[in-house]
């Protein structure tokens, strides 16, 4: 009797996609391949996955077809920016930016060369990793970004991925890497067309030099049938500055991975978040800072509201490793719950090694304050736009962390639209 | 102004204000004043609109309007503020935009333009000089990091810029030393006019030297028992209220 138990791999589940056409080293690809082999889909029963169930993913069939848009005017953040669009996945290259900027090499993935690429996959983990094996295995595109030592880029960067059709897949694949002494702004916009059932898995390899600076703006912004699950894995060198501003607004279902691993001395590190959340929804953050090295800062601050059924998820860890004194690691997260059936999990963990150090980390969650809003009401304010002056002034010192003007208008511009609030 | 008719009121089920009487007239200033728990804050909160209370009979008339009908934003854009006894501190809002938005709700309400920036912003400058509440703190989140003088006066400065048309002073006084206790109420008298009106709610007679009365009535158990002119206040002051107690049996 075979008594075997066919466990339900990921390799089943993408079965019938295309492997990736990029350069990947063969050692990387059959480590992707070994995993998706071997390895299910997480369930709630594993740690990282605790409260975020996949089965929405797991257990749907997606293609990959080809489609194009006509045009991407509502998803414009920055107006005069280097823009590449990318449609589940795939480049559009009549509706992105040929314009060539002094210090920059930008292209899609597949346009690049395999010296380009030749550190492709190297900082990704791969073990366990089921959907950085997935996203290896059978990257479709994404952008390149180089950014020449010594060169502050004269113009923000602009990439839109856009998810368009039916129960659609893209494996999105991205790489940056700023050099010594360089400096640039990145928007990474994720939105949705007409799309119905999409799942994104989008995957950002960046690299910081010495005395590096670079600035992401993130916006999730799929709709409400939305799948997406966004890794960036960062490395830093000493001197130099990243920061990281994810804003998520919408997506059925949107489970952040951003880890990141200082790697030398005087380095800052910032990570700020917002996410607010209604009818179903779910979105989990999830964070690492790994601080290896001594001198170093790291902030991190992440708000949520959520309301009606939705759930969210905080897990921010920070590790101080042995060798790595003087380090400054501060983490908040606040979130404020507007219903009695939504739901956050916020786990903060520190583990630190290291014994000269000053870390903190708080994590509040609450209700608006009623006797506020009595007040503002017993002013004249009506009871709605009571309840929204309170919700930004609580995601406020969060949404201030975007420094792009631009980038900030526009995510007030959908909270006024989405979420009903007039700030000003 | 306002005509208060044999108001009952309960929070919990206890009741607290037992057939209420009360009538203001546009221009008067009317104190009342009565021992702990007469219901004096009580009365103070149901005509804001609190909802923990329940008005079991009676009614408010406020100049033609059935009060008790109306939700609290709505009773503000008629014309009606309380000063609060203890202004709450609401982070992240500055007072600035709290107050232009309460501004033009109200005006939006009245069918009228909403203010300009610059008009807006002239005013803040006026009237925070009424209450000597500096430029700075208006532009703070509300109430956060104020002293307790700092509150009441910033009370005084939202009322200077909603003008109302009856303001109820809910123990203003409270923890005011006697240079916050001058500003206030200097503030206070600077904006009555013939056409608005005040009720001050007080538990010591030391405000009414400052904000002088039309009238002072006795809050107890639940009902007015008393009305006379400013020198009830000081008979209060000297007495007491057993004798009220007394003058009752």
């Amino acid at each position: 009797m075979n008594d075997t138990l066919t466990i339900e791999t990921a390799g089943t589940f993408a079965q019938n996609w295309t492997e990736t056409n990029l350069p990947f080293s063969a050692k990387i690809l059959s480590e992707a391949k070994t995993v998706l082999e071997n390895t299910p889909f997480p369930t709630t029963r594993t740690e990282a996955w605790k409260y975020t169930r996949v089965t929405k993913i797991s257990k749907s069939a997606f293609q990959n077809s080809a489609s194009t848009l006509a045009n991407v005017a509502p998803f414009n953040v920055l107006t005069d920016a280097i823009t590449l669009v990318f449609v589940n996945g795939h480049f559009q290259k009549d509706l992105s930016s040929n314009e060539v900027l002094d210090g920059l090499t930008i292209s899609n993935l597949a346009a690049c060369s395999d010296e380009q690429l030749a550190t492709l996959g190297e900082i990704v983990p791969l073990e366990n990793e089921v959907f950085s094996a997935l996203n290896t295995l059978y990257a479709n595109d994404g952008v390149f970004i180089h950014v020449q030592a010594g060169k502050i880029l004269s113009k923000s960067i602009q990439v839109l991925f856009i998810q368009d059709g039916d129960s659609q897949q893209g494996q999105i694949r991205n790489f940056i890497s700023v050099e010594k002494n360089a400096q640039a702004h990145v928007v990474m916009g994720y939105f949705s067309a007409d799309a119905t059932d999409c799942f994104s898995n989008s995957l950002t390899e960046v690299h910081l030099a010495d005395n590096a600076n670079l600035t992401i703006d993130k916006i999730q912004l799929e709709n409400e049938t939305a799948l997406q699950i966004a890794t960036e894995q960062v490395n830093q060198t000493r001197d130099s500055i990243f920061t990281i501003n994810t804003v998520t607004l919408d997506g059925l279902l949107v489970r952040n991975n951003l880890n990141i691993a200082v790697n030398g001395q005087n380095c800052n590190t910032h990570l700020n978040g917002i996410y607010l959340t209604k009818g179903r929804q779910h979105v989990d953050n999830h964070t690492v800072v790994d601080h290896r090295v001594p001198n170093c800062e790291s902030f991190e601050l992440y708000k949520g509201v959520m309301d009606e059924n939705s759930t969210a998820v905080f897990n921010g860890k920070v590790f101080v490793r042995k060798d790595a004194q003087k380090i400054n690691a501060f983490q908040s997260n606040g979130n404020v719950l507007l219903s009695d059936n939504a739901t956050i999990n916020s786990k903060p963990e520190l583990e630190i090694y290291a014994d000269d150090v000053k870390c903190s980390h708080g994590s509040t969650t609450g209700q608006l304050d009623e006797e506020a809003v009595f007040y503002l009401r017993a002013r004249g304010i009506s009871e709605k736009t009571a309840r929204h002056l309170m919700i930004s002034a609580f995601v406020g010192d969060a949404l201030e962390k975007i420094e792009n003007e631009e980038v900030l208008n526009f995510v007030e511009g959908i909270l006024a639209t989405k979420f009903g609030f007039s700030l000003h | 102004m306002i005509k208060i008719n044999n108001l009952h009121a309960s929070i919990e089920g206890k009741e607290i204000l037992k057939g209420l009487n009360l009538t203001v007239n546009a221009g008067e200033v009317h104190a009342i004043m009565g021992p702990n728990g007469a219901g004096k804050s009580t009365l103070a909160n149901i005509l804001a609109g609190r909802e923990e209370y329940e008005v079991t009979a009676g009614s408010v008339d406020f100049d033609g309007v059935d009060l008790l009908d109306m939700d609290t934003e709505d009773r503000a854009r008629e014309g009606l503020f309380l000063a609060f006894q203890y202004p709450v501190e609401i982070p992240g809002v500055s007072n600035i935009n709290f107050l232009r938005t309460a501004l033009n709700e109200i005006r939006e309400y009245r069918k009228e333009e909403p203010i300009s920036a610059k008009e807006f912003m002239a005013r803040v400058k006026e009237k925070s000089a009424i209450v000597e509440l500096d430029a700075k703190l208006a532009s703070r989140s509300v109430n956060e990091g104020f002293s307790g003088g700092e509150k009441k006066r910033n009370e005084i400065f939202q009322m200077a810029m909603l003008e109302p048309k009856l303001a109820i002073l809910d123990e203003t006084d409270s923890g005011l030393d006697i240079d916050a206790l001058r500003i206030v109420a200097s503030g206070v008298n600077k904006l009555k006019s013939d056409k608005n009106a005040t009720i001050v709610i007080t538990h010591y007679q030391r405000l009414l030297d400052y904000i002088v009365p039309d009238f002072v009535h006795v809050l107890f158990d639940g009902k007015i028992v008393k009305t006379g002119g400013k020198e009830l206040a000081l008979e209060l002051e000297e007495k007491g209220y057993d004798w009220i107690k007394a003058e009752l049996v």
